[in-house]
């Protein structure tokens, strides 16, 4: 890498401006203006469309084995989303697929 | 003002488990902004002032691909795109809040945030404004304060941190537990495996475009399968 001190910055600075401005968006100009019902039910599934499209490539590609499928990480997401549904607890959930990882990870090292 | 108190505490409550998660993965961010060649304190800087881990690994991935600036800062906008939604979604509930705090919900906007205070706001709709405001910036703010920290920690530690740790996989078993109780219903479910296949049917695509387009994808199909069920 070699960029000079003040490049470095103006990314830095770019990225946090442009993050902002997308963030900010839809809830500095709409304000307390209510949206049409067809735009509310499209964004009822702003979660469940966006998060698992960050969560599958990171599942079945993980950068940290050079995109190749690895099974301990493979393991710990599955028993996450089992424990998720079962317990409909976020902390169990969490809890469970770290234990899963380290144990699967130790194993076959 | 009380109540809006115990609203702060249940949005902490509510994002603890993220509490644990986000060090880790701030302090990857601050092994590869160190591997990188940044100081310690431009690493903070960078966390600070962005705070997105997806579009600070991407930008920092490019820089050691030596990108035209330029390129770097839309790549890494483009992983961001999917804040404007997270901003929509967020407007009625918010939306009369003064400008200045929706400047500091905007900053303050992260996917584990969102995800917790988009269920909040549906399941109790009686939530007045300051309790509403009291209980995102109660399920963001120490998660933020965490995240810059740990991006400190790592740059400092540098590659002693070894890789065993795995500390790479600990987001994405935060996000899976985070999103797992939105799904309850057929479209939420349709939508949530349509964005899964999508976002590895379009993984090779650059710029985080991928994602952007799996979600839409996997959004309209959920809207549009919701509004059959209800004509049904």
């Amino acid at each position: 890498m070699n960029y000079s001190h003040n490049t470095i910055w103006i990314i830095v600075a770019g990225l946090a401006l442009g993050s902002w401005l997308l963030r900010f968006s839809f809830l500095g100009l709409i304000g307390s203006k209510d949206l049409p019902e067809w735009l509310k039910r499209h964004l009822r599934y702003t979660v469940v469309a966006v998060l698992p499209g960050i969560i599958a490539p990171l599942v079945f590609l993980p950068k940290a084995t050079g995109g190749v499928f690895d099974l301990p990480r493979f393991l710990a997401a599955a028993v996450t989303l089992g424990v998720g549904l079962w317990t409909k607890n976020l902390f169990f959930a969490v809890i469970a697929g770290c234990i899963t990882l380290y144990m699967v990870l130790n194993i076959s090292l | 003002m009380q109540s809006a108190r115990q609203d702060f505490w249940k949005g902490f409550w509510g994002a603890l488990p993220f509490c644990f998660v986000v060090g880790p993965y701030g302090m990857v961010f601050g092994v590869l902004a160190y591997e990188s060649g940044l100081d310690v304190l431009t690493a903070i800087a960078f966390s600070f002032a962005v705070i997105a881990g997806a579009a600070q690994f991407t930008a920092l991935s490019l820089m050691q691909d030596q990108a035209p600036t330029v390129i770097i800062i839309v790549v890494g906008l483009a992983v961001n795109l999917r804040m404007a939604l997270y901003s929509a979604t967020l407007a009625p509930y918010l939306g009369a809040a003064p400008l200045w705090v929706r400047a500091l919900v905007a900053y303050s906007t992260l996917d584990h945030s969102f995800a917790l205070a988009d269920a909040k706001y549906r399941s109790d709709p009686s939530m007045t404004l300051p309790q509403k405001l009291a209980f995102f910036f109660g399920a963001t703010g120490p998660v933020g304060v965490i995240w810059i920290v740990g991006t400190g920690v790592g740059a400092w530690l540098g590659t002693r941190i070894p890789d065993w740790l795995a500390l790479d996989f600990a987001m994405p078993i935060a996000f899976i537990a985070l999103v797992t109780p939105a799904l309850r219903t057929v479209p939420q479910v349709a939508a949530a495996f349509t964005a899964a296949v999508l976002s590895l049917v379009f993984a090779a695509l650059p710029y985080g475009l991928g994602l952007i387009m799996a979600a839409f994808i996997a959004l309209l199909l959920g809207a549009e399968l919701e509004r059959r069920m209800q004509a049904a």
